[in-house]
């Protein structure tokens, strides 16, 4: 009986990398799953903030599809090791802060130090060539596989037959023959192998899976840095870019005001990292201050928050300010009129 | 067999995971471990990792906004 050959997949839980795992399994092979989490990941927190989302179904994709699939996922942390592939991407951005070539061959790299440590014979992926503009190109797929250091060892099952023959083929350990020619953006190849699979539901996370690609979350984070001087973040920086209205009224100090009552209960963890302001007299949201503020920018931060509250038309509303220690005091200010808030201080 | 718990708080998914994922590495099958999470996502993605890789889920309880997730260690 020949040695049973062991693949590890870079498994996101879309329906290609899903696609790419079962061609393999059809094939004998025994595969297990990779998932490496940026920080960036759509998925991975922003379904537990927001009110309105806490009652719906929650679901890590790339478990959800490892069950389905009957493999084993290991999800690896590499959040502090990526900072430097969105900070330094050798081949750059694409429309927006995205990295994604750079960010293909640093997972692609990094599953090849897992694949050797724990003595499988190869990477797949689910990619397709002519899919996505940076990374899925028939160009930049050779590049992925160069500088990622794997060359031979990284197999597209579902482009396979579009591009050179690799080793797992070359050695018969997959049979070439029972590998896909799929290319561009066309979905339907797609859709019908998974449908002859007998899957009846993947996912299809709108807009990508990372935040890198979203262009609002990119104007963020580069006024983060703008503001910063400097790029560098920290997970907790990355994490408020997600929630709430962004406000920068100048280019020391910042507003985060909850949109909502789940987005407010987060921010409060923030508390102790963060000076605060609530509005007391009337309904109204919670809101960090990043920056250091005069007692007349306070004022102005303040009159801002009053202008999200349900005391917006009132001559005046009280807020309760507290510094990181606790220690809080009362304003009273008149809310921001919307001219006030000029529409670019709104990130 | 040991019992051990892992402060999850504040971590959102799929961070919890990872730290019970690592945490797991190091026990023996038989040991129990209970992961204290604030991410209600933790309830479903924890017992979702434990079932594929064959370690068992003994207790899930939630008090206010913190969930309590128990499990055993298989063998591995």
């Amino acid at each position: 009986m020949s040695l049973q050959r062991k693949a590890v997949a870079l498994l996101s839980g879309g329906l290609d990398s899903m696609l790419a795992v079962r061609v393999m399994q059809e094939q004998g092979v025994h595969v297990e799953g990779i998932n490496f989490f940026t920080g960036f990941c759509v998925e991975g927190h922003t379904h537990a903030i927001r009110k309105q989302d806490r009652d719906k179904p929650k679901r890590n994709n790339a478990l959800w599809a490892a069950e389905q699939l009957g493999i084993k996922l290991h999800i690896i942390d590499i959040i502090e090791e990526y900072k430097d592939v969105v900070i330094n991407p050798k081949h750059g951005y694409g429309a927006n802060l995205n990295p994604c070539l750079d960010c293909k061959i640093f997972m692609v790299r990094k599953a090849h130090e897992w694949m050797k440590a724990h003595a499988f014979d190869f990477i797949i992926t689910g990619e397709v060539v002519g899919q996505r503009p940076m990374s899925q190109r028939k160009d930049t797929m050779p590049v992925v596989q160069h500088e990622s250091g794997v060359e031979d060892r990284l197999l597209r099952p579902l482009s396979a037959r579009n591009l050179p023959e690799t080793l797992p083929e070359r050695e018969g350990w997959v049979n070439r023959e029972q590998l896909h020619d799929f290319s561009g953006r066309s979905r339907k190849p797609q859709i019908a192998l998974a449908r002859s699979f007998g899957f009846t539901e993947w996912a299809t996370p709108a807009g990508g899976c990372c935040f890198l690609t979203d262009a609002q979350y990119s104007v963020k984070l580069a006024d983060l840095w703008e503001s910063r001087g400097s790029k560098q973040y920290e997970m907790d920086d990355i994490m408020l870019l997600k929630v709430g209205r962004h406000i920068r009224p100048a280019r020391h100090f910042k507003l985060i005001v909850a949109r909502e009552e789940g987005e407010g209960k987060f921010l409060q963890g923030y508390k102790r990292e963060f000076p605060t302001l609530k509005v007391t007299s009337h309904g109204g949201p919670f809101a960090l201050i990043d920056g250091e503020l005069s007692d007349g920018e306070l004022r102005q931060a303040a009159a801002i928050v009053a202008r999200y509250s349900q005391g917006r038309s009132a001559n005046e509303v009280t807020l309760e300010y507290a510094d990181t220690g606790g220690q809080a005091r009362e304003l009273r200010v008149k809310p921001a009129s919307p001219e006030e808030i000029p529409a670019e201080w709104v990130l | 067999m040991s019992r051990e718990t892992i402060d999850c708080r504040r971590l959102l998914c799929p961070m919890p995971v990872i730290r019970v994922q690592d945490r797991v590495a190091e026990m023996q099958a038989g040991d129990e471990l209970e992961a204290v999470c604030t991410d209600p996502g933790a309830l479903s993605d924890i017992p979702a990792w434990c079932r594929i890789n064959g370690h068992d889920i003994i207790e899930m309880r939630s008090e206010d906004d913190l969930h309590f997730i128990t499990l055993r260690v298989g063998e591995q």
